[in-house]
Parts: C-alpha cells; sequence; structure tokens
C-alpha cells in the first residue's frame, strides 16, 4: 500500500541485494527503508509520506532502480 | 516553572539553609496534627502559585491545634490571582527582630545573574528599590567564573550592613546563589530572611522559579519532589485540550507542533512559527475573527506531528474551519505541512476542501506544497498576499 | 557594504551531519555562501554536498582563517560546541539550536566577550547579505531565499527567524531592497540585541533605514529606544509588534521563550509606547512598513 502522497519503487533485483538494502536504510532520513531478518529491503509503508525528496536513495541505487512517485501529480 | 512553598522550601532545606519546623496539610487533621507535633504559636499559608496570599486571607496564624483545623478550612477554597490551592504549610511562628530580602535573578541586559538584597526585607522589593535605593543593592554574578563567597559579602555591604550579620547572612546567600545556578533557576527569593531575637537567621518565606528548557536536566530534583512532567505551571492549570497539545509536540523530536493553548471561538489555528503566530491570532482577532486555539508548528516537524495537530484541533467541540498559516518559512517544508494538514483532515473525517479556510504558507519547497493542495481543491494564496489580508479570508469564510 | 558578513566571510557548521544541517549546508552552498567545512565528532573524512567533515573546529582552523561558525547541535551539546568556535578564533558565532537553558547561553556570552567574539542566537536563523551569503537557514533554499531578499538599503533585525523573512518579502516586493538582515532570536537571554547590533548598521554607510520585529516580553525594544535616542541615530526604524492579545493574559508562555508579559514593562503598549517617544515608527501591520520607511526616506533625503 502506497501512502497519500508519496510511493516508492523498487526494483526486484535491488530490494535482494542485501548490501544495497542496508545502504538505503542507512541514508533515507525518514526511515522508509528497513530491512528483513534475511537481509532483503522493505518498505516502511507507515514512513513513505515522510519522504522529504532528497534524492539521496535514488542515487544510492543503480540509475532506475529506485523511483519516489508523488501521487498529487498523477490523476 | 514556578515551585510551590513548600517545594522551594524543602529544596531549601537539603542545601541547609535554615528553616522552621514545618508539614504541609491537606486536610483539617493533619493541619491539626501538625500545629500540635510543632507546638506553640504557628503560621498556615495557602499552598498556591501566586503573590497575594496575605491580601486575600490566605495566611491565618493559631495558637491552638485547633484553631489551626479551622484555619485549614477557611484557606483551603481560596482562589488567588486565579490559582487554587494545593494544601496548607503548616509552620513554626517565630519572634522576629529584623527582617532581609534576598533574591537573584537575571539581567537580560547584562546577560548575568544579578543579586539583589536589601536589609528592608518582607516588602515588595521593587518598591523599597524606588523608595529607599540606598536600602537595596544589586550585584552581577559570572557564569564562568567558580562562584565564591565574596560576591554575597560585598551585596551585603553595599548596603551597610556589616558586624556578625553581615558574617552570619554570607553563608546564607552563597548557598541561594548556588542553588540558583545549579538548578538553572530563573528566579531564586528568600524575602523575609529574618533574623529572630535570639540572633539566628531563618527563612520565613521564599520561592523558585525553574527554566522550562532545564526540567530535562534536573529530573531527578522534581521526581523527588513529586512534580509531574505534565504540570505546566502557567498562569493558570492546563485544559485537557492543551494537555493533549503537549502530548503531540513531546511524540516525536522533529520539529514543534505545540505550544497549544484552548480558547473560545470555531476556527481552529494551524499556525506558525513562533513570531509568526502571534502575528497571525492578532490578525485573526482583528478581523472579528474566534480563534479556537493558539498553536506554533515551526523546525519542520515530520508530517505525522503536524498531522495529530491537526486532528487535534479539529476534534476539539465547535470548531468548524481551520485556517493553516505562516509567515514565509524557511526551514518548515511548505509541501510537508500541506500534506498533514489534508491527512489530518482526512482521517478526521471531514473533506479538505471544505474544512481548510485558507492555506497561506509561503516558502520552503511551496511549488510541491501548492501542487498537493491543488489536487485537494484547497483555496491557498502565495506570498503576494500579507498574513493580514490571509486571516482576513479565513475569517470571511465563516459563518 | 553590509554589517558582520560579506561575500568574502567564510565560515564552518557545526553539527553538519544532522539532518536540518545537511540540508541548510545545501541551501548555504547554493547561495553562494562560502561554507569552508563541517564538523561532527567522529566523522572526520565524510563530505556533506563536497564540503569536507571533520572532528575538532580546529583540524579546519589551523589551515585557513574562518570567519564565522553556524551551530547546529543538539541543546546539550551546543556550549561545548560554541566554546570550541570562540577558543578557535572564530569570531562571529551562529547558534541555531533552541530549548538551551540561560545560563549556558550567558556562559557563552560571558567566554564571547572575553575573547571579543560575536554570538548572534541561540534559537534563530542566522545572518544574510541579499546576494552575497547567507550563514544559517534564513530564507530557506536558495531560490526561494532570493525571492524574498533583495540588495538594498534596509538592515532587519527580528526577534523570530520567520518573521525575518517575512518582512524581508515585504520589503523586496515593494521594491525595498536590504543591507543585511538579523534573526537575533526569540529567547530570554541572546548573544546580540538590538542595541548591540544598531552600532554596525549605524556605522554601515549602505544602511538607510532599520526595520525591526518586536513582541511582548524582556526589556530589548526599550534598550533599542534609549540606543536610538542617546546616540541621535542617522537611521529612522519601523517596528512591527506582534502578539498584541498577549496583554490579556500576563503570566502566560506564548511564541519564543523569552515571550512573557511579567510586569507592565513586558506589554505591547508600554513598548510601542516607549519606541513612539523615541521616534521608532510601530507599523499595524507588516504590509505598513515598506510606506512607514519610504516615508522617512524621502525626508531624510
Amino acid at each position: 500500500m502506497a501512502g497519500m502522497f508519496i510511493d516508492v519503487v523498487v526494483a526486484p533485483e535491488v530490494a535482494k541485494d542485501k548490501d544495497l538494502a542496508a545502504k538505503l536504510t542507512e541514508v533515507c532520513p525518514v526511515a522508509i527503508f528497513a530491512v528483513n531478518g534475511n537481509g532483503t529491503l522493505k518498505i516502511a509503508e507507515e514512513n513513505l509520506d515522510e519522504c522529504v525528496l532528497c534524492d539521496l536513495c535514488i542515487e544510492a541505487a543503480p540509475s532506475g532502480s529506485v523511483q519516489v512517485k508523488k501521487l498529487y501529480e498523477t490523476e | 516553572m514556578r515551585f510551590y512553598e513548600y517545594e522551594s522550601k524543602e529544596l531549601f532545606a537539603r542545601h541547609g539553609l535554615p528553616l522552621g519546623q514545618r508539614a504541609v496539610a491537606e486536610s483539617a487533621d493533619q493541619a491539626r496534627q501538625a500545629a500540635a507535633d510543632i507546638g506553640g504559636s504557628v503560621v498556615l499559608k495557602s499552598q498556591v502559585l501566586s503573590g497575594g496570599r496575605m491580601k486575600a486571607g490566605a495566611v491565618k496564624f493559631a495558637d491552638t491545634p485547633d484553631e489551626a483545623a479551622a484555619h485549614f478550612d477557611a484557606i483551603m477554597p481560596i482562589v488567588v490571582n486565579g490559582q487554587n490551592a494545593r494544601s496548607v504549610l503548616v509552620e513554626s511562628k517565630s519572634p522576629i527582630a529584623k527582617e532581609y530580602y534576598v533574591g537573584i535573578t537575571w539581567d537580560g541586559r547584562r546577560k548575568l545573574p544579578v543579586l539583589i538584597f536589601s536589609d528592608m526585607g518582607g516588602i515588595d522589593i521593587e518598591e523599597v528599590a524606588e523608595t529607599h535605593p540606598e536600602h537595596v543593592s544589586k550585584t552581577h554574578i559570572s557564569t564562568i567564573l567558580p562562584f565564591s563567597p565574596r560576591v554575597a559579602k560585598e551585596a551585603i555591604g553595599a548596603v551597610g550592613v556589616t558586624g556578625s550579620e553581615l558574617n552570619r547572612l554570607t553563608p546564607i546567600i552563597s548557598t541561594l546563589v548556588e542553588i540558583f545556578l545549579h538548578y538553572d533557576l530563573t528566579l531564586a527569593e528568600i524575602n523575609p530572611l529574618a533574623q529572630l531575637e535570639n540572633g539566628k537567621f531563618i527563612v520565613l518565606d521564599g520561592h523558585v522559579d525553574m527554566e522550562a528548557e532545564a526540567r530535562d536536566k534536573h529530573k531527578a530534583l522534581l521526581d523527588d519532589l513529586g512534580i509531574q512532567p505534565e504540570e505546566t505551571r502557567q498562569a493558570r492549570p492546563p485544559t485537557d485540550f492543551e494537555i493533549k497539545g503537549a502530548q503531540v509536540d513531546a511524540s516525536d523530536h522533529r520539529g514543534v507542533a505545540g505550544n497549544v493553548v484552548g480558547f473560545d471561538g470555531n476556527l481552529g489555528l494551524v499556525i506558525g512559527a513562533g513570531g509568526g503566530s502571534l502575528t497571525l491570532f492578532d490578525a485573526v482577532r482583528k478581523h472579528g475573527g474566534k480563534p479556537a486555539n493558539y498553536c506554533e508548528i515551526g523546525g519542520n516537524p515530520s508530517v505525522k506531528k503536524a498531522k495529530e495537530l491537526t486532528k487535534l484541533i479539529l476534534s476539539k467541540p465547535g470548531v468548524e474551519k481551520i485556517a493553516v498559516m505562516m509567515n514565509v518559512v524557511s526551514n518548515t517544508r511548505v509541501d510537508i505541512v500541506a500534506r498533514a494538514v489534508i491527512k489530518g483532515c482526512i482521517e478526521s473525517g471531514r473533506d479538505p476542501a471544505e474544512t481548510i479556510a485558507i492555506f497561506r504558507i509561503p516558502g520552503s519547497w511551496e511549488d510541491e506544497g501548492f501542487k498537493i493542495l491543488k489536487k485537494y481543491n484547497v483555496e491557498f494564496c502565495d506570498r503576494s498576499v500579507s498574513m493580514y489580508e490571509a486571516a482576513g479570508r479565513a475569517v470571511a469564510k465563516m459563518s | 557594504m553590509s554589517i558582520l558578513i560579506d561575500k568574502d566571510t567564510t565560515f564552518i557548521i557545526q553539527g553538519i551531519t544532522g539532518r536540518e544541517a545537511v540540508n541548510m549546508t545545501r541551501e548555504c552552498l547554493n547561495y553562494g555562501s562560502k561554507v569552508v567545512g563541517g564538523v561532527t565528532p567522529g566523522r572526520a573524512g565524510r563530505e556533506i554536498y563536497g564540503v569536507p567533515v571533520f572532528d575538532c573546529v580546529r583540524d579546519i582552523t589551523k589551515r585557513m582563517k574562518v570567519n564565522g561558525a553556524v551551530v547546529s547541535v543538539p541543546p546539550k551539546f551546543t556550549r561545548d560546541a560554541v566554546f570550541e568556535a570562540i577558543e578557535n578564533g572564530i569570531e562571529t558565532i551562529v547558534i541555531v539550536t533552541e530549548r538551551i537553558p540561560r545560563q549556558e547561553v550567558a556562559q557563552m556570552v560571558e567566554l564571547a566577550n572575553l575573547r571579543g567574539a560575536r554570538i548572534i542566537g541561540p534559537n534563530c536563523l542566522g545572518i544574510i547579505t541579499p546576494g552575497q551569503c547567507k550563514m544559517g537557514g534564513v530564507g530557506g533554499p536558495a531560490d526561494d531565499t532570493r525571492k524574498a531578499y533583495s540588495s538594498g538599503p534596509v538592515g532587519i533585525m527580528s526577534r523570530s527567524g520567520g518573521m525575518t523573512t517575512e518582512i524581508a518579502n515585504t520589503l523586496t516586493a515593494a521594491g525595498l531592497g536590504q543591507s543585511t538582515a538579523v534573526s537575533i532570536g526569540g529567547d530570554a537571554i541572546i548573544g546580540s540585541s538590538y542595541a548591540e547590533i544598531m552600532p554596525l548598521f549605524e556605522a554601515d554607510p549602505e544602511t538607510k533605514a532599520i526595520a525591526i520585529y518586536s513582541e511582548p516580553g524582556g526589556r530589548m525594544e526599550a534598550e533599542l529606544a534609549e540606543w536610538v535616542r542617546e546616540n541621535n541615530s542617522r537611521l529612522p526604524v519601523v517596528a512591527f509588534m506582534a502578539g498584541r492579545f498577549m496583554d490579556e493574559m500576563p503570566g502566560m508562555r506564548f511564541g519564543h521563550a523569552g515571550t512573557i508579559v511579567e510586569g507592565k514593562a513586558d506589554t505591547t503598549a508600554e513598548k510601542i509606547e516607549r519606541m513612539r517617544e523615541a521616534g521608532i515608527a510601530v507599523a499595524e501591520r507588516i504590509e505598513d512598513i515598506p510606506a512607514l520607511i519610504k516615508e522617512r526616506l524621502a525626508e531624510a533625503a
């Protein structure tokens, strides 16, 4: 489930990559990313609307593999 | 944050200041028992967060335990400057030879604590300063040099007190200064500091104020004295609405969404920051609007925190609409607040377009914020509309 | 000309890796400010938007001359950070942090006075000389800052950070630029009051008028009025007074930590009277400030 204003979509191969998962968790200032017990990535849905659009996650992952969607821009 | 007299005296006692025998009574029976334990004549004083007790009749003298019990019943219902009595302090009554004043407070201009001393205690110190300036000394205290008793000695000497009085007063005043500095107080006052007929000194009345910002630092003392974190000790007791507002603010360390104060009106205010809120509250009133509350958002609070504040304000009986207004913002973000208030409306079962009378927050990330507001059909304005005009638009929408 | 900072001012940010400080660093850099380093203990070797991070202030000051420091660390660590800046020869220190007990502020001010340093704040948004340098969060992101602030003849001093920008924005919209704007902070004890900054504006030939934001509590407005009168100031001053409703509610704390009506001298009515006696015009609304300033500039010309 997305937030009311923001959704974050992560490519499956990135979500499975434990190193990238850890890195995304570290860079996000509002804890949208977290890791599962097995080290794979999970999205903390309750924090999605806290996104400050800093783009640090987008820069941390391979180009295009993390997308931050502004739900108020889509019809 | 003001302490009750009995709390101030407990603090003084811990640091060895001379005090009379005393007990706090919460019932007439306790007052009777306290008077019997102390023996002889006692004074009963309302424990209330206000000056002017004597004038209000909330200080009485008793020669017998039964008289003390009767005075308890007379004192407790007395409201002093809007404050209710919490209890009554029963204290031994001593024969007094002379009264002094000693107080430490902040001099905002010099940015230092100032020790005020007078050999004309027992009356209002400001009055003494006006009528007998030669009997009042003001001595500044360094905050970076270790405190040294010579400061107290100079303060005492400056009004012409010498001899054994000077030597007996010096350690008492020094201790009071140390208490002031150690506990981050904004006021530490003993008035009167009395010399008894036997030559000894005793603290008859005193009170301290602790800086709100220092409460966490001195939590151990406050716990010991039984002062609860939610006791604001403002000029009037907080309402449920205000307590809930403080809880919203405390729920998350990011930014401020608090200082909620309830009023009787129908227009909820989600306003900020410190100066902006004061300006906007004035503006709403000037337009004839009836604010339901005062509040402050600032320092870029999280969406969740500002949302909870919105929900709290919307839950207040009588709130028809909210006005979301701030000055041109620098660090608080327009888009974050827009998300928060819209989410707050929706989670309260209200239509944001109907409920938000006006959204006037220009500045940081405004383009992003305005996109959100458009999507939800919320009326907003940019920096070309003044705070005063925006407040007028909100008021005009109220029935 | 300007006061306190200009295009050549170099400064560091203490606590640079914190959430708000990261943001502020980017804003200052984008505005063209010379942020030459940052300090967060234990984070040496990192970079924030290209600004190198060090463990100690000394690691930076031993290499280069640093004019200023912005302190954005939690209240518990602020005094230590400010002492560190002062003892390493930094002359202008902006303290952003709020909720610092006043005794600690007094300690910082006392040490700064001994060493010849100047403190702005705490609980402030910093200083801006439009088009040259912004030191602190004042104005927000660079683009927003450029919308609100423009270069010109009006000096601004404000106890409210947000209202600093609101006033600048109103002046800019009316075609009146600013020489320097100083958010002085809202606490009861602050490093530099109106009356202490006023002489700097008085000495700055580019500054032709002053706008201030004021509110209940304290004696700062009275001190400014006194300074203006005693020094026969050449600068017309226009003040906006907020919090008029507080006169009816003594003992209640609204707004900043320094904002409470405890005695008669703290009320807005009393302050307005003091200022008017000193020839300071008091605006009813923010949007009345530009016209009042223009009138006075025309009288002076």
